[in-house]
């Protein structure tokens, strides 16, 4: 008979959670009762991206846990509840709380604290450190008092920091000990190619800076005194200055630690008392304290399969990163510093793109060593591949950092990799796993994602990992057909540049140029909507009404019965009595039912389609227009009520909303696009779930884009933050514009982005930094579509020989007599098949 | 018996569309494709919806039948013989028409 065993966990950061994650995954979460405590007030998040924070991110946003997480696996969580004492003789951990709790096996994953140098005066007020969530909230409390700030570390983390208080809108200086910046991981050349970029983002660097004094300030609240004799103001000092482990409760029970700190472990993760492990940023491996995540994950693994039985070892880690330090690519890989004896170095330094690029490489140059990028990090995953996997290296290793001056790519083909070369380091995920995913069905970036995991920690690998997918795919024989239909040998986005650079008004024209056949409901619709955003006719113009869609043929959305709804645009959500009055007038009038949108207006369901016309008469003399619901197109800008009435509001959304509603009404797109706009950052129009975002801060309107509610919810991007409302529109323009172009059919923005190679970043350089010099035409496009908007319904009752398609039948006045509608709560609903019956029954009698 | 009905003019159609027609009580759908002087009059009714809405469908063709796509649910039915081609055990009434001088006819066959 087994009895199970209790394992106690104590600390819930990442590296904590991950192995409770990898923990529930394996067999032997059976054999025990888990139990973890976590001092912090909430459970695991990313501290790796804790500076996103201030861009908009909220704690939920960065929590590592799954919701129901713990509840699923039968994990006791004692949140708020510190660890604070170990009796290894009778194994039990007591808590702060006095919770007490005998273990089998225990795993230490306490973290790190950040070190604060013992300056005299480093605990005055307003010197703070940046390690959690309410570190955060100190911060921004601090901020909003305070005009200068400095960060006192010149590393990874100090310059993360630096990114936070830029963005708390303080004057950033940033002070480094180290003659230069990111000093373990960058040379002098790479240091100070990074630090003009830094500067020339408004950050003061101060290197060699030895603080002696922090002392009262005139003009700030405190002054910092140099050992040099120079002297710095500031309000804010936040301490990142490396870390130090926090093996306080290890040293408490006298488990070995380190001469300088850290919980001694082996090869397994034991500490000295085989009955307990330590794992993360706490424990002292081989003499080296592991400062980044992923080492951390992998001693999480090692330990899970010890306990499962299974040999496993830790052996050390490659400290390779990759990262984006306040938008500057900086990336690092293995013996950066050409320690080894002989090593070889390459550099390449462009002052015209700030570009550096260091390799390290053997004697023999056949292998890489190391390898520094700062400015494009682009060939990082190459490189790293080249370096971990012992890969020879090409005749000429300069050619790996040399711009390829022809279009041939010089990146490491998936192809040259081994099995076994790890593409995603966040999660140990080898070519070989993608691999047999790759042939067990799973043929989507996507798929493969939510299948192994890889690529979706600090996305580094994405590329490489689409270039494995693609060219396994390649090797199976798999051929991807892009051909929107049988009619066009064509995607949307050929079909799209052929109608524009051929300038093709019809369909036919297009048809008989490039098509064949006579067109589906596949190609017709697409065509359409394409000549539509292109040229911005009326859709229901003789060479144009065949090709639209259901609800585009009739202006109306066609509800199960064949029937339609109406929704009159309102622009913003804004509407005035007389003018809901008169809406409610209509409803009455035609006995519609009416229900309230998401999208902030009325839908008014059951109208024939004969009544369409009528209807709308009514609606477009009340000043009514029509809201294009059902038409890919853009739907709506909803609204909080912002500034005008709210106590928080900090600018006017209603009135941005409506005039970016009447902007865009009408522009026909690959999907329907919807826009809000909220007032201040409680967000109450829910912007972030919408393709364009847009909230008002103190500093102006941060753009937010690709987001959708939906059946595959996405939170929307931050795009651009405190931009006035000229620039604002200019983004969304030429957002808007390259989106009705480079879209697939029927691709929301969200997926669109996602599947764009470079992403986001590459979004962001087509339309901010105009990399694609299409800006202008971009802008151009939207113009003419702006200029030429009409009301559809308005051109369609106001025109005879339209109305003509809108009888039921072509010989009779007579309506559809399969339409039942019955009563319910107080409204009309089609009637059900047995309701019908039962009418016809009566009818007939 | 059969006769042929005068339901309306060729200039009430809708080129490359549908229009419906009640005749005998029954709706008829009837689709015009002018480049090949044809029109097609099928049962106006959806069996897979449930609705009276198949003339306000898309023409087409799918590997070279004349088709219409359902506006609800879009599944194929061919013009000819009114066959759903995504399920062959669902077909359409299908109507003969002809156009004589300028007049659309159709004959329905009366049941009763």
């Amino acid at each position: 008979m087994s009895i199970r065993k209790t394992l106690v966990v104590i600390g819930n950061g990442m590296v904590g959670q991950h192995f409770l994650a990898s923990l529930v995954e394996s067999p032997i979460k059976e054999d025990y009762d888990i139990v973890t405590f976590c001092e912090e007030p909430r459970a695991a998040y990313d501290r790796v991206h804790l500076s996103s924070f201030f861009s908009g991110k909220s704690a939920e946003d960065l929590s590592l846990v799954e919701p129901g997480f713990f509840e699923k696996h039968d994990i006791t969580v004692h949140l708020g509840d510190k660890a604070v004492k170990i009796y290894r003789h009778s194994k039990i951990v007591i808590s702060e709380k006095g919770v007490s709790i005998h273990y089998d096996k225990l795993v230490l994953a306490t973290g790190s604290f950040p070190f604060v140098p013992p300056v005299p005066g480093h605990d005055r007020a307003q010197c703070l450190v940046y390690r959690t969530i309410e570190d955060l909230e100190a911060m921004q409390v601090a901020a909003k008092i305070s005009k200068v700030g400095v960060v006192v570390g010149g590393g990874l983390l100090g310059l993360e920091a630096a990114k936070a208080l830029k963005d708390l809108g303080l004057q950033t200086h940033v002070v480094e000990f180290a003659p230069r910046l990111m000093a373990v991981q960058l040379d002098d050349a790479g240091g100070a190619l990074l630090r003009s970029k830094i500067e020339a983002l408004g950050v003061t660097v101060h290197t060699g800076k030895n603080t002696s004094l922090i002392t009262d300030g005139e003009q700030c609240v405190n002054k910092m005194c140099f050992a040099d004799g120079e002297e710095l103001e500031t309000d804010v000092i936040l301490f990142s200055a490396g870390i130090r482990p926090r093996d306080d409760i290890a040293r408490d029970c006298a488990l070995e630690v380190g001469p300088r700190g850290g919980i001694v472990i082996n090869n397994q993760c034991q500490t000295s008392d085989p009955n307990i492990y330590a794992i993360g940023e706490c424990a002292l491996w081989n003499g080296m304290i592991y400062g980044l995540v992923a080492p951390g994950y992998a001693m999480a693994r090692t330990v899970v399969a010890n306990l499962a039985g299974t040999e496993a070892s830790f052996t050390g880690a490659d400290m390779s990163t990759k990262l984006k330090l306040m938008g500057v690519d900086v990336a690092s890989i293995g013996d950066a510093h050409a320690k080894t004896p002989g090593a070889l170095v390459y550099t390449y330094q462009n002052g015209d793109t700030a570009v550096y690029k260091r390799l390290v490489v053997s004697q023999d140059k056949k292998q890489l060593l190391g390898a520094v990028l700062v400015g494009d990090a682009s060939a990082y995953g190459t490189l790293l591949q080249y370096c971990l996997n012992g890969i020879q290296l090409p005749e000429n290793p300069d050619t790996l950092i040399l711009p390829s001056r022809s279009d041939e790519p010089v990146a490491l083909g998936a192809d040259a990799l081994p099995a076994s070369a790890q593409i995603c380091s966040c999660y140990d995920v080898t070519k070989g796993q993608i691999c047999s995913a790759i042939n067990a069905g799973c043929t989507t970036l996507d798929g493969l994602k939510s299948e192994t995991k890889a690529a979706t920690g600090c996305g580094g690998c994405a590329s490489l990992l689409k270039s494995v997918l693609n060219s396994e795919l390649a090797k199976q024989g798999y051929e991807v057909n892009t051909d929107l239909c049988e009619h066009f040998a064509y995607t949307r986005q050929d079909l799209y540049t052929l109608i524009r650079v051929e300038q093709i008004k019809t369909f036919a024209d297009l048809l008989a140029r490039h098509g064949k056949g006579k067109g589906c409901e596949i190609c017709k619709p697409t065509v359409g909507s394409i000549l539509a955003s292109c040229w911005n006719d009326y859709i229901l113009k003789t060479e144009h009404a065949s090709l639209q869609d259901t609800n585009d043929n009739y202006l109306a959305n066609m509800q199960k019965d064949g029937t339609y709804s109406v929704v009159p645009r309102i622009a913003g959500g804004e509407i005035s009595p007389d003018m809901l009055i008169a809406l409610g007038q209509v409803g009455k009038k035609y006995k519609l039912y009416t229900k309230i949108t998401g999208g902030q207006r009325v839908d008014l369901f059951g109208a024939r389609v004969d009544q369409l016309p009528p209807i709308w008469k009514e609606l477009i003399d009340a000043g009514f227009e029509s809201g294009h619901a059902y038409g890919k197109s853009l739907r709506t800008v909803k609204s909080c009520v912002g500034s005008n009435w709210c106590r928080y509001g900090v600018d006017d959304s209603v009135g941005l909303a409506i005039e970016l509603e009447n902007r865009y009404k009408g522009l026909r797109s690959p999907h329907k696009i919807k826009f809000a706009v909220s007032g201040c950052t409680r967000e109450c129009a829910e912007a972030q779930s919408k393709d364009v975002g847009i909230i008002a801060t103190e500093n102006g309107w941060n753009l937010y884009v690709c987001g959708n509610g939906g059946m595959k919810p996405r939170h929307a991007d931050l795009f651009a933050t405190g931009l006035d409302k000229a620039t604002l529109i200019q983004y969304i323009d030429r957002f808007l514009s390259f989106y009705v172009r480079s879209a697939d059919r029927l691709q929301r923005t969200s997926v669109w982005m996602e599947n764009m190679e470079g992403g986001l970043d590459y979004l962001k350089s087509v339309v901010i930094e105009d990399k694609l010099g299409l800006c202008e035409q971009l802008e151009q496009q939207m113009q003419l579509v702006i200029d030429t908007y009409q009301c559809e319904w308005k051109t369609t009752i106001e025109d005879e020989s339209k109305l003509k398609r809108f009888r039921h039948f072509v010989n009779s006045e007579q309506s559809d007599d399969n339409l039942v509608f019955v009563e319910e709560r107080g409204q009309i609903r089609p009637a059900d098949e047995q309701e019908r019956k039962h009418f016809k029954l009566v009818e007939v009698a | 018996m059969s006769a042929w009905q005068t339901v309306c003019q060729l200039d009430d159609l809708q080129a490359d569309s549908g229009v419906c027609a009640l005749v005998s009580g029954v709706q008829i759908a009837l689709f015009y494709m002018p480049q090949e002087s044809v029109v097609y009059a099928l049962s106006n009714y959806d069996p897979i919806g449930q609705a009276n809405v198949l003339s306000r469908g898309i023409l087409g063709d799918i590997n070279e039948q004349p088709v219409v796509s359902s506006p609800l649910y879009k599944q194929h039915f061919n013009l000819n013989t009114g066959i759903c081609l995504e399920d062959e055990s669902i077909s359409l009434a299908v109507y003969p028409v002809r156009i004589v001088n300028d007049s659309v006819q159709i004959s329905v066959t009366e049941t009763q």
